[in-house]
């Protein structure tokens, strides 16, 4: 019986003891030192800008704030609305989009190669840049991304791509500041770009 | 090419105004086509489409949308089964949604159906008839000619004014804040290939 009583205690000490550890040893939740959480996965692909062509990697991306939309040429609606956006935001934000870089990254390579995205984007602001590359490349990026690009076969083998039609905002640091949604409204749009920017 | 002359859009103006001017026009010989002299309006049989647009498509785009309104003003159903345009290898029905950030489009199954009585909105982000394989991008004041076919009403051929690229509708000319960018001269942009 004095074996028993004795293990009983030792429980009793060592489950006061968990819980003691427990409740003062668990790290702190105050305030984070941490740098914010880096979004995306490294890749390289073709940057296609002011008419030109030349390889990139996502280190060419950071260091600035930039927005990332993901489409596709043969899109009746969201696409050129979103490139038309882009337009007018950059010229609300005025001076201050000197410090912002805009992509839009096809996610159909197997139609929009360089040539055909640079025709697409002489419509809109010459300062947006497009990104296309090999199947391989794309699929990295829309992968590290979490973007939504499905084939979805139309007749004569013709095809279209659902997608995701957000636009990303990213830090300089390459980590996700928050998105604009498809349709948003010009001025929260700006607003956003303004905070990403701290401007 | 003739859908985009200058000389036709010119002539349609001029029907326009001759039917403004005369209430008697649709009696003229101009019926035969059973269509509105005024751009982006057309009646088949008890169909009436009206406040069609389209946009301006970008240089090499290959599809383009086109929005409009439909009201079946008999008592049986029809659906809009397809067309067709000059300018585009096939015209279909889609339709689009963005449902959590994705965008998904469609072909409409078996057509997009017009209940009698009612209006069937075709809009951004929703219902459209879908250019594909443009052969000629539309430009921004300009008209396409369109036809679109009706299961039970048969064909009709129309005008639809074109806006601007970015436009969300035709009234709203949201496709227009942007004019500095269309007048930009962009052409210069020849692709050339950096040294590596
Ligand atoms: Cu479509």
């Amino acid at each position: 019986m004095k074996a028993l009583r004795y293990a009983l205690w030792g429980l009793v000490v060592l489950v006061a003891g968990a819980l003691a550890y427990t409740t003062f040893m668990t790290p702190s939740q105050g305030p984070s030192t941490q740098l914010a959480e880096a979004y995306g996965a490294p890749f390289t692909a073709t940057l296609v800008a002011e008419g030109r062509q030349r390889p990139m990697s996502r280190q060419d991306m950071l260091g600035r704030p930039h927005v990332m939309f993901f489409g596709f040429t043969h899109c009746p609606d969201v696409c050129p609305t979103t490139l038309f956006e882009a337009s007018r935001w950059l010229a609300g934000l005025g001076a201050d989009a000197d410090g912002l870089d805009v992509y839009f990254i096809t996610i159909d390579p197997e139609r929009d190669d360089a040539e055909m995205l640079s025709d697409y984007l002489s419509a809109f602001d010459p300062r947006i840049k497009a990104v296309t590359g090999s199947q391989e490349e794309i699929a990295t990026l829309v992968k590290g991304w979490n973007v939504y690009a499905k084939k979805v076969l139309l007749e004569d083998g013709d095809y279209t791509m659902d997608h995701t039609a957000s636009t990303f905002l990213m830090r300089g640091d390459g980590s996700l500041q928050g998105t604009i949604a498809y349709q948003e409204n010009s001025e929260t749009a700006i607003a956003k770009l303004r905070r990403l920017l701290g401007t | 090419m003739s859908k985009f002359s200058p000389l036709r859009s010119i002539g349609c103006a001029l029907l326009l105004s001759a039917f403004v001017a005369t209430p008697a026009f649709a009696d003229s010989a101009h019926t035969k086509t059973e269509h509105f002299a005024s751009t982006g309006m057309a009646r088949v049989g008890d169909l009436v489409i009206s406040s069609a647009w389209t946009r301006q498509t970008p240089p090499g785009a290959k599809v383009g949308g086109a929005y409009f309104t439909i009201t079946n003003e008999g008592d049986s159903a029809d659906r809009l089964i397809g067309g067709e345009a000059a300018f585009a290898k096939r015209v279909e029905i889609h339709e689009m949604s963005v449902t959590d950030g994705v965008m998904r489009m469609q072909p409409v199954e078996g057509g997009l159906e017009i209940k009698p009585g009612e209006t069937v909105e075709l809009k951004p982000g929703g219902y459209h008839v879908m250019f594909m394989g443009l052969s000629e991008n539309p430009k921004k004041g300009g008209n396409v000619n369109v036809t679109l076919r009706f299961e039970e009403a048969g064909e009709t051929s129309f005008l639809i004014p074109v806006a601007g690229i970015g436009a969300t509708s035709l009234e709203g000319h949201d496709g227009d804040h942007g004019d500095d960018h269309s007048k930009m001269d962009h052409s210069g942009h020849d692709m050339k290939k950096d040294d590596q």
